[in-house]
């Protein structure tokens, strides 16, 4: 592993992304992606008494399907990273208690998908034979935890995003035959001074744009090298703030440039106002719809850029602005 | 221009580029609504007077059904979708009180009965009854200390 530029690191043995499992809620199952997942649940507690017990049976499924689709026994995967939104990330810990390989919680709020994929890839590169990554969200623990009761009358601002139901795993492997994570460029906590929650996409952005500017840098790449640039989860209001903001750096990214958030929902039908967010919605559409692309080569190069707003409840409420965060990983084939 | 030149020139640009809510499609909404979750209130005040009761009774009657309906509405998972139409105009009458107890007491009942539902039952109308309590004390020292024959709070 060698570092290029300033903060962007190349593999000298590429780990493969051997295969990706992705779980998702009704509403998901709903949207345009929904033929990619591999299983939409009918209802949000799944059979279980609550919304936190449901959310960690979500990742701990999505964990099971994927080691069942790897073919790869639990035993051989070496350390696992998996995230959440919940407090002290107990969808994650609970979720995965019973399985019983060695566990790394990460916390990068919506960027923990990339998070644990940047970690996993270091370890694979150092030691690790086989290495497993998991993030998951659920719309309603995350609306109880951050916003109201989803039982209130109240109105969301158009520039709110919706919080995807579902989880996304993925397991890196040192030997195979791609898809390759072959770069990282983790990225640096941008706070532009948001202070709305409901205007997520704009806090993040700015975090966005710099990982993107300083990987271009640090790379010699430029936009068109991609075929798909993705965020995680920007949603509209995110989107159109980037493509100003890199077109008044000097970059075009207009036509490959898309978001996770977007993707996943129909914006018109499904009334999601400025998109998806979560830990899971990366998670789900990289799992789900982005990594059956790349094995289908309809896509060879894509950059995945994971973006997080770093704030809790409190913070808000104590008027803090809303630091993002931004973690991008080269994926090759 | 560079949107990210200072914090200042990016809230400005955000508040530029941040999509507004449909305003006048929203109050004519909690206009309406409003009006109507009124009319309600009167249709059942008349009722009660005819039946004998008098005004204050009336009125307590009006609050108690209304209550009622909008705690039982948000059971149903009905409620929100009431609100989300309509805003201001359903949050606003007493209907939006009721809401904001009920739905919080259901979102925590997960955490308990003591602690979930009797704990964080009034965290949304905290505010509402603390603020109000704290008025209509103030006033009513105000009104203490100035009474007189001519100032009558009805």
């Amino acid at each position: 592993m060698k570092k290029i530029g300033n903060q962007s690191y190349s593999f000298d043995s590429p780990p493969t992304i051997v295969d990706c499992a992705s779980i998702v809620g009704p509403k998901e199952a709903q949207g345009p992606l929904s033929k990619y997942f591999d299983l939409c649940i009918e209802d949000e507690f799944w059979g279980e008494k609550t919304w936190e017990k449901a959310e960690s049976k979500i990742i701990k499924e999505t964990v099971n399907t994927v080691i069942a689709k790897s073919g790869i026994p639990s035993a051989q995967i070496d350390c696992c990273f998996a995230g959440d939104l919940l407090n002290q990330c107990i969808s994650s810990s609970f979720g995965l208690r019973e399985l019983s390989i060695p566990f790394f919680g990460v916390f990068g709020a919506c960027s923990a998908f990339v998070e644990s994929m940047s970690l996993a890839a270091i370890c694979t590169e150092a030691f690790a034979e086989n290495t497993l990554c998991a993030t998951s969200s659920h719309f309603c623990s995350a609306e109880k935890q951050f916003r109201f009761p989803l039982e209130l009358g109240n109105q969301r601002p158009q520039s709110s995003q919706w919080t995807v139901t579902g989880a996304g795993s993925a397991i890196l492997s040192k030997n195979g035959t791609g898809p390759y994570i072959t770069m990282i460029t983790p990225g640096k906590i941008v706070d532009m001074g948001i202070k709305d929650g409901n205007n997520m996409g704009a806090a993040m952005a700015p975090a966005f744009c710099d990982t993107l500017t300083t990987h271009f840098l640090d790379t010699g790449r430029n936009p068109s090298y991609y075929d798909a640039i993705i965020s995680g989860d920007l949603g509209y209001v995110g989107k159109e703030i980037v493509l100003d903001i890199m077109s008044s750096k000097g970059y075009n990214i207009k036509s490959n440039y898309n978001d996770c958030g977007i993707l996943i929902f129909d914006k018109l039908k499904q009334d999601t106002h400025s998109g998806g967010s979560g830990c899971g919605c990366c998670a789900s559409v990289f799992s789900g719809y982005l990594f059956k692309e790349l094995r289908a080569r309809k896509m060879k190069k894509l950059l995945l850029i994971a973006t997080g707003a770093l704030m809790n409840s409190t913070s808000s409420q104590q008027g803090e602005s809303i630091p993002g965060i931004a973690h991008a990983i080269s994926i090759e084939i | 221009m560079n949107p990210l030149e200072s914090k200042q020139t990016y809230q400005q640009y955000v508040d530029k580029k941040s999509p507004n809510s449909p305003i006048i499609k929203n109050c004519f909404n909690a206009f309406w609504v409003g009006g109507l979750i009124c009319t309600i209130g009167q249709i059942i005040s008349n009722i009660c007077k005819e039946r004998g009761f008098d005004i204050a009774t009336s009125s307590t009657i009006v609050s108690i059904i209304l209550i009622g309906i909008s705690a039982f509405l948000t059971g149903l998972n009905l409620f929100n979708k009431i609100g989300k139409f309509a805003g201001a105009g359903s949050l606003i009458p007493i209907t939006g009180f009721a809401n904001s107890i009920v739905s919080p007491a259901m979102e925590y009942k997960s955490e308990g009965y003591v602690m979930g539902v009797g704990g964080k039952m009034f965290t949304v109308a905290g505010p509402v009854l603390v603020f109000g309590i704290s008025a209509s004390i103030l006033v009513g020292i105000i009104y203490m200390i100035f009474a007189t024959e001519s100032i009558t709070l009805v």
